[in-house]
Parts: structure tokens; C-alpha cells; sequence
């Protein structure tokens, strides 16, 4: 009964928040209701007895996926006047298209037959006494180890393409070196010079020249240019 | 009478009474204790500063806490006029509640947890993950560019530190053989993990930190460059809302660390003169251990760059956990120690 009435409630606001996805005039709220969407559903998994599945979905979908979404949509200018303007004149071909796919979506599921058995593991298809979250790691990576490690590295190659794709390094970009600034000491550093009284820091040759800013590396061999430098400062 | 009540409880509604309770009972002291985390925090960095701290409100302080509250009560609320007011309600609404939703699955002693889930940790996992929406939602209902710079810094560095903490759960899943946290804790009976996993214990809780958005990873608030980042435009409740999800959040991450490292409500080594205090009590006792260090950590370390926090989460705990991983699990497989080895 009660599980009942929580699936009626949970689909019903996933229904809602789905229409709401696709109508909303906000991108952001579309998104906000697309993560209220993914939580339904979690929460649908759950009343089906996977409760894996249901918290797999929040973390990956709501916690990781649909926070870039969100950073996406929130970042980009979006011209709502331009988004509407070819409205009408793409209406009709795009009802022509959805109709197309509603009939074929029909076709199939009239013609769909169900085994008995499969109908009866609907929900929960679960050898009695162990946990999903077991049961669904002897079937991944023992059962069928191969076709994961596939789509694994199907992912891999698109991630790879992606960043080849994106990433433009032009060669202006000051990094940081971590090595070079750990490996850095007072004794190649610090410079101790004794200043004559008012005879300024001029004649010491001491100060960075004002051209561009040498990278990290080409700055320790300017160091290394004084060779006086270093070796007045053990003195000092 | 008792035996009527008794009946009640077993009914539906009996049972939705009950969870309420002890959700109350549960709450409650947890609040107490987010009040008196932010009155912790300020007479410990005021030691380790060499000042008092608050001392005029009540014995050594002891009601600054209050009355902090009740003058956020007594402020106005002011929403921007450009903002989207539902949404800048909400935002602080959904941190502090996603903060309090965790705690239905924390054992703070042998079978006390609300709901004995067996994903428990997957769930602490996705709620802890869901914590970077109040932020986001905050920063961009603002309508200011402050709050939004705040909110983007601090949805790119969660993401980041998800992932090596995700890893860092999974080594300790692979030692305990469950997803249920009482499991996890009572898996520690020989020893606690965060001796065999000691590079990770650190790494987790670094990565705590950043989950939290304290210091040295707090560039989400970053005073001295974008005001207060993402709650910059909110006052008044609003604003404590955002407060006391904060430090809720802190005693979450510390009970997470407590539970996947420190043995949760175990005494120590298991041994007599330890195991005569009350396992709620070794708890409490550790979470405030933990919390020590976040409260420390903020006094003694500066704020990282944005760059050097992505270096950090991505180049040295990204590698790190997984290699840490995979070097448990292929010991563990050799010596024959899997929980689940069919």
C-alpha cells in the first residue's frame, strides 16, 4: 500500500519535473528540474529494491554530471529571443519527426513479448540472501569482464579525443613548477650584499632587469649568472 | 497502557512517529554541538593566536553561541533586487538541510544509526556530493558577480576532491567487504584503518577540508579576493543558514573520518581500562579529535591558489589514491585477505 502511494508520488513529480525540463524558458531551471528528475527516479530504483542503482544515479548523475551541466549552462550567454525565432517555421518538421518516432516506439512495444520469468524479475532480480551491491559486481567484473573493459576504453578514447581536440597550448601560459621551487634553498636565493651608504643598489647589479619575465627555469640560471652571488652569502 | 504503545509502534504511522523521534534525539545535540563548534573554533584559534576568544557572554563565553543566533534572528533579510528570490531562498534552505539529511545513517554506536542502510556509505557519499548545489544555486540566484566567481570556484574544487575521495572510500570498502557503516566499524575490531591505510587517512581528510570549503581551501569564501565568494549577498537567517550547514558539514566529514579510520565507537586497542567508557562516548571523543585538526589547520596554513588546489586534487590525490588502491587490493588478493573472495 504504501510503497504503492510512493511510487504513484515519485513518478508522478518525475513526470512533472521531466515536462518541466523541456518547457521551462530558464536553461537554469531546466537544469534544477532535471536534478529534481534524476532524484525521483533514485528514489523510484529504490522502491524497485536497487538501492545501488538509486545511489550510483545521485552520485554520478546528480553530484558529478549535472553540476557541470549547471556550471555550463550558467556560464553561457544565452539569447532567449534568438533561441525562439525560428520556432515556427521548424515546428512542423519537428512534429513530423517526433510523430515518426512515436509510431515506430509504438510498433515495437505492441509487438514486445515478455517471457514469464522475465516478467516475474522485474524488480529486485536478486539471489535471495545476498546484497545487490555483491550481486552486481559478480556480474560486471566476473561474468562480463570483457565487454566492461571495452566500454572502458571506448570511454577512454573519447575523453583522450576530447582533450586533443580542446586543448590548445600556445606556449605563453606561465606554469608553475613545483620541482624547481621545492628544490629552491636560501643558499641559491638569497643574495646578502653589503650596501655602501648612499651609494645606492645600482652599481651591485643585483636588481631583475625590467624585460619580460624570464620562465622558471631561465630564472635560476640568472641567479646562477652572478657567480659572486651565492658565494658572498655564506659569508654574510 | 505500555503494552498499547508498544502495538502503536509496530503500525506504519507507529513507525514514522518513531523515526521522527529519534531523528530528534539525534538532532537535536547536533545542533547543540554546531553552536558550540563555532564557539570551539574561536576560543581554540584565540589560544593558538594568543587571545581570549569570546569570554563576555556568560561563564568564559559559554552563551556567545546564543546570543550570535539570536541577533542573526532579530537582522533583516535583504534579497537583491536583481535576484531570483525562490532560488536565493532555497539555496542556504538546501545546504543546511543536506547537512542534517546525512546523519540518518551515522552509527554513533553498535546499531544507533536511523536508517542501518546497506549503502551507507554510497548515501553519505551522494549527500556530501549533493552539498556543492546550495553553493552553486547561492552564487548564481544572487545575480552578483562575486557570488557566482565564488559558486564556480567552488563547484570545480568539490568535483575535483569527489573523485580521490570516492577512490580513498574504496580502499576502505575493499578492506571492510561491506557498504554498511556499522559493518565497517565493527571490520576494525583488530585494527583501526587508519594505521594499514595511513597515507589515505591523511589524504581523506585533506580532501575533507576541501570538501568542506575550510582553510586552506576556502577560496569559494575567499575574503581578501571576492568578499565572502558565494553568500556575500545574504544576511540574517539566511546567512546563519549557510553558517550552521557549514559547520554541520564539518562534524559530518569528522564522523566519516572517525567511522572509515578511527574505528567509530570502538575503544582503543579493545583493551579494559578503555572499554569501560561507553562506545557514544569514544565517538564524540574522536570527532572532536578531528575536529581539532580542521579548527588548527585553519589557524596555522594560508589560503591555496585556485591553480595550486586543482594541482593538488588532480595531479598528486588523483594518482595517490588510485595507486594506493590498487596496491591494497593486490595485496590483500595475495595474501588471501578479501572479505568476499568466492
Amino acid at each position: 500500500m504504501i510503497a504503492a502511494i510512493a511510487f504513484y508520488v515519485f513518478a508522478f513529480i518525475l513526470l512533472i519535473c521531466a515536462a518541466k525540463v523541456v518547457t521551462s524558458r530558464n536553461p537554469v531551471h531546466s537544469v534544477l528540474f532535471l536534478i529534481l528528475a534524476f532524484f525521483n527516479a533514485s528514489a523510484l530504483f529504490i522502491l524497485a529494491g536497487a538501492e545501488f542503482l538509486a545511489m550510483i544515479l545521485v552520485i554520478v548523475y546528480v553530484g558529478a554530471v549535472a553540476v557541470l551541466f549547471l556550471f555550463v549552462v550558467m556560464m553561457l550567454d544565452i539569447n532567449f529571443a534568438a533561441l525562439r525565432e525560428g520556432y515556427q517555421r521548424y515546428l512542423p518538421v519537428g512534429l513530423a519527426v517526433g510523430l515518426v518516432l512515436l509510431i515506430e516506439l509504438g510498433a515495437v512495444l505492441l509487438g514486445w513479448q515478455m517471457a514469464p520469468e522475465a516478467m516475474n524479475l522485474r524488480f529486485a532480480p536478486i539471489a535471495a540472501g545476498t546484497q545487490n551491491t555483491v550481486q552486481l559486481g559478480r556480474l560486471i567484473y566476473t561474468d562480463y569482464i570483457l565487454i566492461f573493459q571495452a566500454s572502458g576504453l571506448i570511454l577512454l578514447v573519447a575523453m583522450i579525443g576530447a582533450i586533443v581536440l580542446t586543448l590548445r597550448d600556445r606556449g605563453i601560459s606561465r606554469r608553475q613548477n613545483i620541482g624547481v621551487q621545492l628544490a629552491r634553498n636560501a643558499g641559491n636565493t638569497l643574495v646578502m650584499m653589503d650596501v655602501r651608504t648612499g651609494a645606492g643598489i645600482g652599481e651591485l647589479r643585483i636588481i631583475r632587469p625590467q624585460a619580460a619575465e624570464p620562465a622558471a627555469g631561465a630564472h635560476d640560471a640568472h641567479h646562477g649568472a652572478h657567480p659572486g652571488a651565492a658565494h658572498d652569502g655564506g659569508h654574510h | 497502557m505500555i503494552a498499547m504503545l508498544l502495538e502503536f509502534l509496530k503500525t506504519p504511522f507507529g513507525i514514522l512517529v518513531l523515526t521522527l523521534l529519534k531523528a530528534l534525539v539525534l538532532l537535536v545535540p547536533l545542533l547543540i554541538a554546531v553552536a558550540y563548534l563555532t564557539y570551539a573554533e574561536r576560543k581554540v584559534m584565540g589560544a593558538m593566536q594568543l587571545r581570549k576568544g569570546p569570554n563576555v557572554v556568560g561563564p568564559f563565553g559559554l552563551f556567545q553561541p546564543f546570543a550570535d543566533a539570536i541577533k542573526m534572528m532579530f537582522k533583516e533579510t535583504v534579497i537583491p533586487s536583481g535576484a531570483s528570490p525562490l532560488l536565493f531562498l532555497m539555496a542556504p534552505m538546501l545546504t543546511f538541510a543536506l547537512a542534517m539529511l546525512a546523519w540518518a545513517v551515522i552509527p554513533v554506536n553498535d546499531g544507533w544509526a536511523i536508517a542501518d542502510i546497506n549503502v551507507g556509505v554510497l548515501y553519505l557519499f551522494a549527500i556530501s556530493s549533493l552539498g556543492v548545489y546550495g553553493i552553486i544555486i547561492a552564487g548564481w540566484a544572487s545575480n552578483s558577480k562575486y557570488a557566482f566567481l565564488g559558486a564556480l570556484r567552488s563547484a570545480a574544487q568539490m568535483v575535483s576532491y569527489e573523485v580521490s575521495m570516492g577512490f580513498i572510500m574504496v580502499t576502505v570498502l575493499i578492506c571492510a567487504g561491506s557498504l554498511n557503516l556499522t559493518a565497517i566499524v565493527n571490520a576494525q575490531k583488530t585494527v583501526w584503518y587508519c594505521i594499514p591505510l595511513f597515507p589515505m587517512f591523511i589524504m581523506f581528510f585533506i580532501s575533507t577540508l576541501a570538501e568542506t570549503n575550510r582553510s586552506p581551501f576556502d577560496i569559494p569564501e575567499g575574503e581578501s579576493e571576492i568578499v565572502a565568494g558565494f553568500f556575500v549577498e545574504y544576511s540574517s537567517m539566511s546567512f546563519a543558514l549557510f553558517f550552521l550547514g557549514e559547520y554541520a558539514n564539518m562534524i559530518l566529514m569528522s564522523s566519516m573520518t572517525t567511522i572509515l579510520f578511527l574505528g567509530g565507537w570502538l575503544a582503543p586497542f579493545g583493551i579494559e581500562p578503555f572499554t569501560w567508557i561507553p562506545g557514544p562516548i569514544w565517538f564524540i571523543l574522536k570527532v572532536c579529535f578531528v575536529l581539532f585538526f580542521f579548527i588548527w589547520t585553519r589557524a596555522t596554513f594560508p589560503r591555496y591558489r585556485y591553480d595550486q588546489l586543482m594541482r593538488l586534487g588532480w595531479k598528486v590525490f588523483l594518482p595517490g589514491s588510485l595507486f594506493y588502491l590498487v596496491l591494497v587490493a593486490g595485496v590483500m588478493l595475495a595474501m588471501g585477505w578479501l572479505p568476499h573472495a568466492a
